[in-house]
C-alpha cells in the first residue's frame, strides 16, 4: 500500500500515447463515457417519475423545465447517449458472441451504430414531437 | 476427503487475483440484454406521454402492466450502472482511501435512487 511502492508507479495500459485515435478507439472511449453520462441521466427520468408521484402542481413545474429549450437539449442529449450506449453493447455482444473480430467488421459496425444511434434519437424526438 | 475428490473448477476458484469469478461479468451482459427492451418500453412511453397531462400522465403510469415495466426498468438500469461505475472506479481510482470510499459511495448513491424511483412508481401505482 505504501506509494513508494513501484507498483504503484508503473505505468497502466499502453494507450493515449501510444495509439493515434481510431474508430473504434474513440467508439470505445465513447461507450465508457455515455455510460457514465447515463448514470446521472437516469435522475432525469427519476426526478419526472417523482413528479408525477407528488402532485399536478410539481408535475407542471418539472414538465415546464423540461420543455424549456435547454431542457429539451438535455433530454435530446441523454437519448442519444442511451441509444449510443445501448447500439454500443450490442457491438459488445455480437463481440462475446465471438463474431465480427476483424477490423472491417469492426469499423463497419461502428458507423453502423453512429448511424442507428443518431436515428432512434432523432426518430423518438419526430414520434414525441407529433404525438404532443 | 481428499483435494482428489475436487473437481478442477473448484480447486480453481477463488484463486485469482480478484478472489472472485465472472459474476459481474455475466450480470453486465444479462442486464444489457433486459436493457435494450426496457430502454424500447421507455422510450414508447416518453413517446406517448409527450405532452400529456397530469391525469392521463398518471393514469397510463399507475397502469400495473406499466408499473411493472418502470420498476423492472429501475432494478435493472440501476444495477447495470453501479457494476459499470465500480469498473470505472476500479481502472482509474488508485488511491488507498479514495478507491474504497468512492466504491462504497457508488453503491450508496444507486441504492438510494433505486429505492427513490420505487417509491415513487409505487405512490403512482397505488394511486396514494
Amino acid at each position: 500500500m505504501a506509494s513508494t511502492d513501484l507498483r504503484d508507479r508503473r505505468p497502466l495500459s499502453p494507450h493515449l500515447q501510444i495509439y493515434r485515435p481510431n474508430l473504434t478507439m474513440m467508439m470505445s472511449i465513447l461507450h465508457r463515457i455515455t455510460g457514465a453520462a447515463l448514470y446521472f441521466a437516469l435522475l432525469l427520468g427519476i426526478w419526472w417519475l417523482v413528479a408525477l408521484a407528488s402532485g399536478p402542481e410539481y408535475f407542471a413545474f418539472v414538465n415546464g423545465i423540461f420543455g424549456s429549450w435547454f431542457g429539451l437539449l438535455v433530454l435530446f442529449g441523454a437519448t442519444y447517449a442511451l441509444f449510443h450506449h445501448m447500439m454500443g453493447g450490442i457491438r459488445h455482444l455480437i463481440w462475446d458472441a465471438g463474431r465480427a473480430f476483424t477490423v472491417p467488421a469492426a469499423e463497419h459496425m461502428a458507423w453502423m451504430s453512429l448511424a442507428l444511434a443518431a436515428g432512434l434519437t432523432v426518430l423518438v424526438f419526430m414520434a414525441g414531437w407529433l404525438a404532443a | 476427503m481428499g483435494r482428489g475428490f475436487q473437481t478442477p473448477l473448484r480447486r480453481a476458484r477463488g484463486s485469482g487475483s480478484a478472489h472472485e469469478g465472472t459474476g459481474h461479468f455475466l450480470a453486465q451482459r444479462i442486464t444489457a440484454v433486459f436493457s435494450i427492451l426496457l430502454a424500447a418500453f421507455v422510450m414508447v412511453l416518453a413517446v406517448v406521454l409527450a405532452g400529456s397531462d397530469y391525469d392521463t400522465a398518471r393514469a397510463v403510469a399507475g397502469n400495473p402492466f406499466v408499473a411493472t415495466g418502470l420498476l423492472a426498468t429501475a432494478a435493472t438500469f440501476v444495477y447495470h450502472m453501479m457494476i459499470g461505475m465500480q469498473v470505472i472506479i476500479e481502472d482509474y481510482v488508485h488511491g488507498a482511501l479514495a478507491r474504497p470510499l468512492l466504491l462504497a459511495a457508488n453503491v450508496l448513491f444507486c441504492g438510494l435512487v433505486f429505492v427513490l424511483s420505487a417509491l415513487a412508481i409505487a405512490k403512482i401505482a397505488f394511486g396514494a
